[in-house]
C-alpha cells in the first residue's frame, strides 16, 4: 500500500509531463509541415545565413 | 490555361529524348543541353550560387521546373508587410512546383545567398514560402522574380490558401486525441490492476476506482468535446447522428462507472469510455489530415488562377491591381493569352477570343468593337482594351458562383451511409439498453445501480467503436490512395455518390480534348522548317506560337521582333498570319504561316484542339464499369460528332447552352438515373453542381473546379474510371464494415444484457472489432482494376 502512494503519483506525473510536452509541440506548430520536416533532416549543410541578430 | 506546370507533350517523331539539364524535358538533338533560354538561365543561376547538388537530389517529374516565358506579371511589393517600423519587410508566397525536399533546400539556399535576405523558409506540405529582408518593399518583386527564374510558379499567399492551411478545428482534434490517449493509457494502468488483482482488498479496489475516476472524468469531459458539439447540433436540427450515439455511450458509461465507484462495485468501465474516445479521435484526425492535403492542393490550383489585371489609368499608364478593386467603366489592358475575368465590351478594333470555357466552342471567334465579351474567354489575338461593365462581385462569373453555392447546399443534404446506419442503429440500441435496465430493475428486482451496469454494458459493447470508424477508415484509405494517383476528392460524400453513378455525361472542349491548340502532324512539311519556326515562336506568348514551341522544344532565336496581331520577324524570316507572310490564302484562325525569306516557299502549320490521348480508353473503361455515356457540347455538330465517334460515345448533342446542360442533368435525375458529369468550362459549372457526382479534368476553369466533387489533377482522363472503381470498392468495404459491426452485436449484446460482460471482455471486443474494420478498409488501396 505504501508503495502505491509513491508509484502511482510518479506514474501519473510522468504521463502528465508527456502530455504537456505534446501540447507544447502542438502549440509551437511542429505538426504544420510534416513532409518538409521529413526531408529537412537530410539536408547535410546548414543554411549559410545566420539567424537575425 | 492550365494551372499545373506544363507537362510533357509527345515530341514529333524523329526527335530524341535527351533531357534538359535543368528541367529534364526532352531536347531536340544538337540543340544543346537546355530546352529553352529560361532553363539555361536557371541552370546558370543555380551553378553560380554553388547549389548544383540540387540536381542530384531532386525527385521532381521532368519538365515541371521549366521557368515561365516571362517574369510574373504580379506586383508583389503591394503584398509585402513592413516589420520593425519599416526597416524590414516580409512576404508570404504560394509556390507551385515545390514537390520535394531538394526544392525546399534550393529555394532556401538561393534566397539566403541574397545579401539583404534575413530569413527564408519554405513549407513542403503548405507550399508556403516566407521571406524577410532588410530594405524597401520594392525588393519583393526582385525576390519573387528570382524564385520564378528557378522554375517555380509564385503567387501572393491569399486568404484562400490560409483558410486551407490554418485548421483550428484540426488542431483542437489533435489536442483532444493527445488528452484522450494520455487518459486512456493511465486509466488502463489502474484498470488492469483491478482485472488481475483477484486477491485485492476492498479498500485498495476502492482507491483504484477513485484513481481511475480522477483521471477519466476530466479526460471524458475535455477530449469528448468534438463529439458532444456535433451531437448537440444534430439534436437541435432534430436528427440523431453517430456522434449522438458515441456521446451518449461515453457519458452513460462514465456516469455508471462513477455510481459503481461510489458503491465500490467489482468493476468500473472508465477504461472503455476513454479508450473509445481515443480510437475514434485517432480516426477523425487521420480523416481530417487526408482532407486537409486535398484542400491545400485545391487552394493552390485556385490561387494560381486568381490573378491581377492591368488597369489603364486616364494618363495612359498601366497599373497592376487585384480584380476585386476594378469598377464598372474602368479600362483594362488584356494581354495575349490572358483570360478575361470581368464582363465588359471591346473598346476598339477587333479581338480574337477563345470562348471554349464559356460556350464550349472549339474555334476562336472574332469580336468587333463595342461587342460584349464573355467573361472567362481567353485572348488568342493581340492585346486589346476592355471597358469593364460590371465589377467582379456583380459580374456573370460571380452570379454563377452564387448559383453553385445554392447547389452545394442542396447537395449537403445528402445522407451518407454512415448517417443512414446511425439512424437505424441509435434507436435500436437505446431501446435494448432501456429494456435491459428495466428488465433487471423491475423484472429481476436488483437495485437500480446494479441494473445500470448491464444496461450501459449493452450500450458500449454494441461496438459504436467499429461502427463509427467503419466508414471513416475506408474514406481515409480511399481518399489517400486517389490523392497519390492525382485525384483530389473535395467533398466528404463524393466517393459514395460516385460509386452509385450509372450514366456519364461528358463535355468535349477541354475535357475530352486538351482545350488548347496542338500542332497537327504534316508529313509534307520539311522538318528543318519546324525547328526554324519554333525558334522564332519561342519568343512569343501567343497561344499558337506557344503550341508550336511546345511541339519542338528548341532555344529561342535572339533578336526576334514581334508585330502585335500579325506575327514575328527575324531578319527575312517571318512567322504569322497569311497576309503578314505574303501568302495568298484565306485567313483562318488556327493556322500559322512561316517563310524563311521573301523567295522561300511558305510552310503552313495547322493547329487543332486534339483529343486527349487516353480519352477513348477512358470512355471504354467507363463502359466496362457499366456506365452509359453521352457527349454534350456547345461546339458545332461536325466537331462533336467526330469526337463522339473517335471516343466511342454513342449519343451526342451539339450547340448545347449551359442552361440546356443543366436541364439535361435534371431530366436524367428525374428519370431515376444517377448522372456523373465531367466538364471543365464555366458553361459546365451549373451541370456539374446538379449532377449526382461530378469531376473536372486538369486545367479546368476555377469555377468548374470548385463545382466538382473530384478534380483530376493528373493529365488525362484515365484517372476517372480508376476513381469510379476505387469509389465502388470503398463503398463495398464500407458496407462490409457496417455489416460486420452489426453482426458482432448478435453475440455481444445478449452477453451484455445477461450481465456476463466484464470491462475486460468489452475491451477485447472493441479492440478486435476495430482492428478487423481497419484491416478491411486497407484493402481498398490495392491497385484499381477498372
Amino acid at each position: 500500500m505504501t508503495a502505491l502512494t509513491l508509484l502511482v503519483p510518479l506514474a501519473l506525473g510522468f504521463g502528465l509531463l508527456a502530455l504537456l510536452g505534446f501540447v507544447w509541440t502542438l502549440r509551437s506548430g511542429q505538426y504544420e509541415d510534416l513532409d518538409g520536416a521529413a526531408s529537412r533532416i537530410l539536408f547535410d549543410d546548414l543554411p549559410r545565413k545566420e539567424p537575425r541578430r | 490555361m492550365t494551372a499545373l506546370p506544363a507537362t510533357l507533350e509527345p515530341a514529333e517523331p524523329g526527335l530524341s529524348v535527351a533531357g534538359c539539364a535543368h528541367c529534364g524535358a526532352p531536347v531536340a538533338p544538337g540543340a544543346g543541353r537546355f530546352c529553352c533560354t529560361g532553363c539555361e538561365g536557371a541552370h546558370a543561376l543555380i551553378a553560380g550560387l554553388g547549389l548544383e547538388a540540387f540536381y542530384r537530389r531532386r525527385e521532381t517529374a521532368s519538365g515541371e521546373l521549366r521557368p515561365a516565358d516571362a517574369p510574373p506579371a504580379i506586383r508583389f511589393a503591394t503584398h509585402a508587410r513592413p516589420e520593425r517600423g519599416g526597416e524590414e519587410h516580409s512576404l508570404d508566397l504560394m509556390v507551385s512546383g515545390l514537390t520535394c525536399g531538394a526544392c525546399v533546400w534550393l529555394l532556401e539556399q538561393a534566397l539566403a545567398a541574397e545579401p539583404d535576405v534575413l530569413r527564408a523558409r519554405a513549407g513542403l506540405s503548405t507550399r508556403r514560402l516566407s521571406i524577410t529582408w532588410r530594405g524597401p518593399a520594392e525588393r519583393a518583386d526582385a525576390l519573387a522574380a528570382l524564385v520564378a527564374r528557378l522554375g517555380f510558379h509564385v503567387v501572393p499567399w491569399s486568404p484562400a490558401c490560409l483558410r486551407a492551411v490554418e485548421d483550428a478545428e484540426g488542431q483542437a482534434l489533435l489536442r483532444a486525441l493527445g488528452i484522450a490517449a494520455f487518459g486512456s493509457m493511465n486509466v488502463m494502468l489502474v484498470s488492469v490492476a483491478v482485472w488481475v488483482g483477484t486477491d485485492m482488498g476492498e479498500g485498495t479496489r476502492s482507491l483504484m476506482h477513485w484513481l481511475a475516476a480522477l483521471i477519466a472524468l476530466p479526460t471524458v469531459l475535455v477530449a469528448g468535446m468534438p463529439f458532444y458539439r456535433s451531437a448537440w447540433s444534430a439534436i437541435r436540427a432534430g436528427r440523431v447522428n453517430m456522434d449522438f450515439a458515441i456521446s451518449l455511450g461515453v457519458l452513460a458509461t462514465t456516469a455508471m462507472s462513477l455510481s459503481e465507484t461510489l458503491r465500490n462495485g467489482p468493476y468500473t468501465w472508465f477504461d472503455g469510455a476513454t479508450a473509445l474516445l481515443a480510437v475514434l479521435l485517432a480516426g477523425r484526425v487521420l480523416d481530417r489530415g487526408a482532407r486537409r492535403r486535398v484542400r491545400q492542393v485545391c487552394a493552390e490550383l485556385l490561387a494560381l488562377q486568381s490573378g491581377e489585371v492591368a488597369l489603364l489609368t486616364p494618363t495612359g499608364e498601366t497599373r497592376t491591381v487585384p480584380v476585386e478593386s476594378v469598377r464598372p467603366g474602368d479600362r483594362l489592358l488584356i494581354a495575349a493569352g490572358e483570360r478575361l475575368r470581368l464582363d465588359g465590351v471591346l473598346e476598339s478594333g477587333e479581338a480574337l477570343l477563345d470562348t471554349s470555357a464559356s460556350t464550349g466552342e472549339s474555334l476562336p471567334r472574332r469580336f468587333a468593337a463595342d461587342a460584349p465579351l464573355p467573361a472567362g474567354a481567353v485572348n488568342m489575338g493581340s492585346a486589346f482594351v476592355l471597358r469593364v461593365t460590371a465589377a467582379a462581385k456583380d459580374g456573370s462569373l460571380a452570379a454563377m458562383a452564387r448559383l453553385l453555392e445554392q447547389a452545394e447546399q442542396a447537395r449537403g443534404r445528402y445522407v451518407s451511409i454512415a448517417d443512414r446506419a446511425a439512424r437505424l442503429y441509435v434507436p435500436v440500441v437505446h431501446t435494448v439498453a432501456a429494456a435491459t435496465f428495466l428488465g433487471w430493475w423491475l423484472g429481476v428486482g436488483v437495485s437500480w445501480q446494479e441494473a445500470l451496469v448491464p444496461a450501459v454494458a449493452a450500450l458500449i459493447i454494441t461496438c459504436p467503436c467499429a461502427l463509427a470508424i467503419a466508414v471513416p477508415a475506408v474514406q481515409v484509405v480511399a481518399v489517400g490512395s486517389l490523392f497519390r494517383r492525382g485525384v483530389l476528392v473535395t467533398s466528404p460524400t463524393a466517393l459514395e455518390r460516385l460509386a452509385a453513378c450509372d450514366h456519364a455525361v461528358l463535355d468535349k472542349t477541354g475535357t475530352l480534348t486538351m482545350g488548347r491548340p496542338e500542332l497537327l502532324p504534316d508529313p509534307s512539311r520539311p522538318p528543318e522548317a519546324l525547328a526554324a519556326a519554333a525558334a522564332l515562336a519561342a519568343n512569343s506568348r501567343h497561344p499558337l506560337a506557344r503550341a508550336l514551341a511546345r511541339a519542338c522544344p528548341v532555344p529561342a532565336a535572339p533578336g526576334v521582333e514581334e508585330i502585335p496581331g500579325q506575327g514575328l520577324r527575324h531578319g527575312a524570316a517571318r512567322l504569322g498570319s497569311a497576309a503578314f507572310c505574303g501568302v495568298e490564302a484565306p485567313e483562318e484562325s488556327l493556322i500559322l504561316w512561316f517563310r524563311e525569306g521573301p523567295d522561300a516557299a511558305p510552310v503552313a502549320f495547322r493547329f487543332a484542339d486534339r483529343l486527349r490521348p487516353d480519352a477513348a480508353e477512358a470512355v471504354a473503361a467507363l463502359h466496362r464499369l457499366g456506365l452509359s455515356t453521352e457527349l454534350l457540347s456547345g461546339d458545332g455538330a461536325p466537331a462533336v460528332a467526330e469526337a463522339a465517334q473517335a471516343t466511342g460515345i454513342g449519343s451526342w448533342q451539339a450547340r448545347v447552352t449551359p442552361e440546356d446542360k443543366a436541364e439535361r442533368i435534371r431530366a436524367l435525375c428525374a428519370e431515376g438515373k444517377r448522372p456523373l458529369m465531367l466538364g471543365d468550362g464555366i458553361n459546365d459549372a451549373a451541370a456539374l453542381s446538379l449532377a449526382h457526382a461530378s469531376a473536372s479534368p486538369a486545367g479546368a476553369t476555377d469555377l468548374a473546379q470548385s463545382a466538382a466533387d473530384l478534380v483530376l489533377q493528373a493529365e488525362g482522363l484515365s484517372a476517372l474510371p480508376a476513381a469510379v472503381a476505387t469509389a465502388r470498392r470503398a463503398q463495398q468495404a464500407a458496407r462490409q464494415n457496417i455489416g460486420f459491426s452489426l453482426a458482432y452485436n448478435v453475440v455481444a449484446v445478449p452477453a451484455a444484457m445477461l450481465g456476463l460482460a466484464t470491462p475486460l471482455i468489452a475491451a477485447l471486443v472493441m479492440a478486435s472489432s476495430s482492428i478487423i474494420v481497419i484491416l478491411n478498409a486497407l484493402r481498398v488501396s490495392r491497385e484499381a482494376r477498372p
